[in-house]
């Protein structure tokens, strides 16, 4: 599925310069109170790659994605994205950098006092250049076509399903046309066939809009089709790195045991 | 707070260190506070002001309370009036009654009543609105799409309660005089033009204007403490409970500690 794409970025590996990198994180460091989170995260991100991040449940995945884009301050190390140190911007270089971030939470974050129109208008319409209504309409048609919502574009939050939430939200965030994309645990709770047609439009996504995306998951048949690259966390360190089949038959039993429960 | 393992000990950890833990926290409380104060004045003056949201904040916190402070100020009018009739009859100072009736309504009452009552309403809700947007991350969603949920969120809001709450208090004042002037009539007759002329007679430009400044900072405070414990709550679902809660009182003890401060001060200026 999709091979063309991973081979692709595969033959580029050998010989990238740093400015090919949309994200650099080095030895980073996270803990609330006394419990440290992420103890030494090296982590870099090619331009157009898709790399997946597999990690035990509160082994501090989500809390890695929100020192990317600045909800959490890390404690040590260096996270740079596109080649700024997050940590040393100010308010307004933060937000300009934020909008070119795509975030897509957990558990959706959809504006519940606002329909599905109006949850997609209201970051367009806190750009520096606010767009006006028939601006707006081909967009925001746009984007709910790309995640095949269409119908649902009147309806309340409260309305709709958890897969459903789960499209407006990547819709949303795919509607300022981001650079980077962090999904977090984008088919969590769902289906097998609409984690599917998620993994697949992650898939999409990459191919139109060339982001690089970072994909946090633990189910292991969106990781194999959306990835380029793995990554495996344990309890806040980096473990192992790899394709899928090279982990699949990785030496590490913590590392195994994710690929076993599948199969 | 400081490990006291280490040399370097300075003389404010040391005195930390002696400090109530819960006196120590309220101290964080109120450095907090005082930085969301801040933010809010950031926030107040950069560029693109949310106007929709603005009013429609101004229609959640003034329309749709009109109903409730209208009742109980005519109520309190009614009441108030009935229970002092009595006592001012057996002095024969009857004639007095509207005058003391408008005089306390207007200094006192009016706005300290009705700001509870708002403060039982509106800053409740607003800790539960904000707070569950909180927990449920609408307020990092918003910030990680670039667009500033302070500005559209909280200062819409303070503005909001800073500027409708004294209206709803000059509404409740009147209708309070009307409530005066119902009670009047059940026991003996009084005109309302005899009636409505002994109460403006009574008020003076000084009774008015703190009764306004009062107003405001009870409207500021209801605003601003509603969206800080919302917009500062912890996560988990008990937190929305708490951050109501405790909006409501600390807003309901902050109108009193203003309500002190102003009276004070005027008392000191004329
Ligand atoms: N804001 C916070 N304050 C305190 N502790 C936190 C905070 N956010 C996360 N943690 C702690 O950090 C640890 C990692 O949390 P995180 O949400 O990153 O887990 P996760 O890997 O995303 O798990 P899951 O797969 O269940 O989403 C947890 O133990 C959690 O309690
Ligand atoms: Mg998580």
């Amino acid at each position: 599925m999709d091979s063309a794409i991973k081979t692709g970025s595969k033959t580029l590996e050998n010989n990238v310069t740093s400015s090919e990198y949309v994200l650099e994180i080095e030895h980073l460091k996270k803990s609330f109170d006394d419990k440290q989170v992420l103890k030494d995260i090296n982590l870099k991100l090619k331009k157009g790659e898709n790399l997946v991040v597999l990690g035990k449940s509160g082994h501090g995945k989500s809390v890695l994605i929100k020192c990317i884009v600045g909800l959490l301050t890390p404690d040590e190390g260096t996270l740079k994205v596109f080649n700024k140190e997050i940590t040393n911007l100010n308010e307004d270089e933060l937000t300009e950098l934020r909008r070119r971030i795509g975030f897509l939470f957990q558990n959706s974050a959809l504006y519940d006092s606002m329909s599905v129109r109006e949850n997609l208008e209201f970051p367009l319409q806190r750009q520096d250049e606010p767009l006006s209504e028939e601006e707006l309409t081909p967009l925001i048609e746009e984007v709910l076509e790309a995640v095949g919502l269409l119908d649902a574009i009147d309806k309340m939050p409260s309305d709709l399903s958890g897969g459903m939430r789960k499209r407006i939200g990547l819709a949303r965030t795919l509607i300022l046309k981001p650079e980077i994309m962090l999904y977090d645990e984008p088919t969590t709770g769902l289906d097998p066939i609409t984690s599917n047609e998620i993994s697949l439009l992650i898939l999409d996504i990459q191919k139109k809009y060339n982001t690089s995306s970072i994909i946090i998951t633990h189910d292991m048949a969106c990781a194999k089709v959306t990835n380029d690259r793995i990554m495996v966390l344990k309890e806040g360190e980096y473990i192992a790195e790899g394709s899928y089949e090279e982990l699949e038959n990785s030496e590490d039993e913590f590392v195994r045991s994710f690929f076993n429960s599948t199969n | 707070m400081s490990q006291p393992s280490t040399n370097k000990i300075t003389t404010a950890e040391t005195i930390a260190e002696y400090l109530p833990s819960s006196f120590q926290n309220f101290l964080i409380e109120l450095g907090s506070m005082l930085q969301f104060f801040i933010d809010f004045f950031k926030n107040l003056f950069k560029r693109g002001f949310e106007w929709n949201a603005f009013i429609r904040q101004c229609f959640e916190v003034g329309y749709r309370s009109i109903g409730l402070i209208s009742l109980t100020a005519f109520i309190m009018g009614l009441v108030m009036t009935l229970q002092s009739q009595p006592t001012l009859a057996n002095f024969g100072a009857e004639s007095w009654l509207p005058g003391m009736v408008s005089i306390s309504i207007v200094r006192e009452i009016g706005p300290v009543i009705t700001s509870l009552l708002c403060a039982g309403k509106i800053a409740s809700s607003m800790g539960a609105e904000l707070g569950s947007m909180k927990v449920t991350e609408q307020i990092d969603a918003m910030e990680v799409s670039g667009s500033n949920p302070m500005k559209y969120l909280v200062v819409t809001r303070i503005l909001a309660t800073t500027l409708t709450i004294p209206l709803l208090v000059i509404l409740s004042d009147a209708i309070s005089f009307c409530g005066s002037w119902v009670a009047v009539n059940i026991n003996s007759t009084m005109s309302a033009m005899l009636f409505f002329n002994k109460i403006f007679a009574a008020i003076e430009f000084k009774d008015l204007i703190p009764s306004i400044i009062k107003s405001i900072l009870f409207g500021f405070a209801i605003g601003f403490i509603g969206c800080y414990k919302g917009y500062n709550s912890s996560k988990g679902t008990e937190s929305v409970g708490v951050a109501a809660n405790s909006a409501v009182v600390t807003a309901s003890i902050s109108i009193f500690l203003i309500d002190m401060l102003v009276v004070q001060i005027t008392n000191l200026l004329y």
